[in-house]
């Protein structure tokens, strides 16, 4: 049996948008499935959601957006990431994101996306992919 | 979202009914409910328009007069916005409810950093009274009122209002706003909160006191259960928070001197209708109620029509769907239905697509269109409160009112509004219930067509309001073009006075209006603010 590591989720909430109801039950559901759950809190910028992932050292980032906003916010999330050189680090994004964008946003980079109305297990079962391949 | 818990028998028989506020609906109710919880007609509902109001504050209702549409528009430039609020007022629409992008909502200038990619997304960007010049050209401020769905600088907003009412020749006694104004819910749910619980409280209180003489037509506060609905709670701790937030705003104004039948009859309400009917219902009778007798026996209000409860009832935001859009048509239209049974003096609807997108033209209309036929076509004008003397609608109202108490004295309890939404005591509260209707969702507990029940089907896509770049880039030049224009004096020396104001707890309102007369920005007014009052620090949830 190979050993089983956490992962550390950082949920966090981009730009001025404060509606964060689907961000506190992603987060409150990856707590319960047995994750380390940071969440960043209202009205981060880019650059402080860097941030904490460096001190935090989660293994993925979540960015919820609700504003239609999701692909300039992402594509300046992957600049600093790769500036920072934590290119390690998984990214999935979750919000209200038409579905004719989801191509876009894997080509940034995005590993999952999970629009509004995904049930949780889908995104639980992601994540706990990821910790298998770690 | 789902609307009650449903116990079965492996039969499909329904053995009983618990909606969302505890409240156990039994298969059939009669006079003898009514003798159970003590029932008196005068003393619990009242004819309309008598206290407690639970039948509504109008004695002839929507014969008097018909409900105010008033669809949440604003997008992109000025332009574009008065555009479609002069679209939705030829189509019959009779108030205006004013939709501002998150830079404004937030006290960013378009040209600021960290505006960038949001300049008129979600609403309309306003950075100076130019913005508003444009943006309310041609409309009637005398005729037409507007609702303003800004919270943390609501002050700033109102201000401008009266300036551009005032350049266009309007008095400002005849213009009424309703700005939203109430930031205690922003800390709760929706977020578009800037500065510390405090000082956010003192300009609202400014607002009120200011509107008290100088607009007095203007509702300076509109509570908003609504969001505070939207991010979890239950319909009755929606209630229950909402006059507890609506005295914290008393409180504020009484502690300057002022009689309270001065100012608390300019209170409005904004509510939400999705969730189980009948219990929408029940829920607005109860809250009429509620606020009566909290403004009667806590407050000593004295004039009668001070005591009424009038509100926005509508949206219903959280119970439409991403999953088969189209339903969301018809979810609106019965929403709509329980808002006209509920007494509702104005209303809006989310449209069916605002799962995907901001409203098109088109699914704008059709919401104002379902509110249009249910009064002049479906006969909800006919008579004022159909559902009273309903054995189960007023054994609900009766088990519904204590509900909203139950949660009432549990905040108390607590330490009262302020300090449970300084600590996050009820953020914890309503993100664990969102949480536990997510659950409910994915186990079938709750049920919600298209989405765990009645799956099959298409899924369509919508079509999408598109982002325009472009107009976010003519937006910053127009800003540009104010502050070549403007004189920098004049706005030196205003903003000179707010800060004076800002920093000697003045109320800022006469300030902030010569402010927005000398073309400051909404960034460099609210930027004093942050300066003073510093920022809001949310209290960590898990």
């Amino acid at each position: 049996m190979e050993n089983k590591k956490t992962v550390k989720v950082l949920i966090a909430k981009p730009g001025l948008d404060g509606h964060d109801r689907g961000a506190k039950v992603v987060a409150q559901a990856l707590k319960e499935a047995g994750m380390e759950v940071v969440y960043s809190g209202l009205h981060r910028t880019i650059d402080q959601i860097v941030n904490i992932a460096v001190q935090e050292d989660v293994d993925v980032i979540g960015l919820s957006i609700m504003t239609g906003a999701h692909i300039p916010i992402t594509q300046k999330l992957f600049q600093k990431i790769k500036q920072k050189g934590i290119v390690d680090k998984m990214v999935f994004v979750g919000g209200v994101i038409p579905s004719k964008d989801v191509p876009t946003l894997k080509e940034l980079g995005v590993a999952g996306v999970f629009p509004g109305g995904t049930p949780l297990a889908e995104t639980i079962q992601f994540l706990q992919s990821i910790s298998k391949k770690g | 979202m789902a609307v009650a818990r449903y116990i079965k028998d492996e039969k499909d028989q329904i053995l009983d009914v618990i909606l969302e506020s505890g409240i156990h609906v039994k298969p059939l109710y009669s006079p003898k409910d009514l003798e159970a919880i003590g029932f008196s007609y005068e003393k619990d509902v009242a004819d309309p328009g008598e206290y407690p109001y639970t039948r509504g504050i109008h004695a002839l209702g929507y014969r008097s007069r018909a409900w105010t549409t008033r669809q949440y528009t604003g997008f992109g430039t000025p332009e574009e916005t008065n555009e479609r609020f002069k679209l939705m007022i030829s189509h019959g629409q009779t108030g205006l409810n004013v939709a501002f992008d998150l830079p404004t909502q937030m006290g960013y200038d378009s040209d600021d950093p960290m505006s960038e990619g949001e300049i008129g997304r979600v609403g309309m960007a306003v950075d100076t009274l130019k913005d508003f010049e444009i943006a309310f050209k041609d409309i009637r401020l005398d005729k037409i009122g507007s609702g303003l769905t800004i919270n943390a600088v609501a002050s700033i907003m109102l201000a401008m209002y009266q300036a551009v009412a005032e350049k266009y020749g309007y008095d400002p006694k005849v213009i009424s706003a309703t700005p939203q104004n109430d930031i205690l819910k922003e800390m709760i749910g929706r977020g578009a909160w800037i500065f510390p619980v405090e000082p956010a409280v003192k300009l609202i209180g400014d607002t009120i006191e200011y509107s008290m003489t100088v607009l007095p037509r203007t509702n300076p506060v509109s509570v908003c259960g609504y969001h505070i609905r939207e991010s979890g709670a239950t319909p009755a701790q929606e209630i229950a928070c909402a006059i507890l937030i609506a005295n914290a705003y008393i409180d504020n104004v009484l502690a300057r001197g002022y009689d309270v039948d001065a100012f608390v009859g300019r209170f409005s309400f904004n509510l939400n209708v999705f969730g189980n009917m009948w219990e929408q219902v029940a829920k607005f009778r109860a809250a009429r109620k509620l606020w009566a007798r909290n403004l009667k026996e806590k407050y000593n209000v004295k004039k009668p029509q001070n005591l009424f409860l009038r509100g926005l009832f509508g949206g219903g935001g959280y119970g439409l769907t991403k999953a088969q859009p189209e339903n969301n048509i018809m979810r609106g239209a019965y929403y709509a239905l329980v808002a006209a049974l509920s007494g509702a003096q104005t209303t809006a609807l989310c449209s069916y697509d605002e799962a995907f997108t901001i409203p098109t033209p088109h699914s704008a209309l059709l919401s104002l269109r379902t509110l249009q036929l249910l009064m002049d076509e479906m006969g909800l004008r006919d008579t004022v409160d159909p559902l009273a003397g309903s054995y189960f609608i007023e054994t609900i109202t009766k088990e519904m009112e204590q509900k909203i108490e139950e949660e009432m004295d549990k905040i108390e309890k607590f330490g009262g509004i302020i300090k449970g939404v300084s600590e996050g005591y009820i953020q914890r509260l309503v993100a664990r219930q969102a949480f536990e209707v997510e659950k409910g969702l994915e186990s079938g507990e709750l049920q919600k067509v298209g989405v765990n029940i009645y799956k099959e089907g298409e899924s369509m896509e919508v079509e999408l309001h598109e982002y325009n770049w472009e107009s976010a880039e003519k937006q910053i030049e127009s800003l540009r073009g104010v502050k070549r224009e403007r004189s920098e004096k004049d706005v030196a020396r205003s903003l000179k006075e707010l800060e004076s104001a800002a920093r000697d707890g003045k109320n800022v309102m006469p300030s902030l209006v010569e402010c927005c007369k000398a073309y400051a920005s909404v960034g460099e007014m609210a930027g004093i603010f942050r300066q003073i009052f510093g920022e809001f620090n949310e209290p960590s949830l898990f």
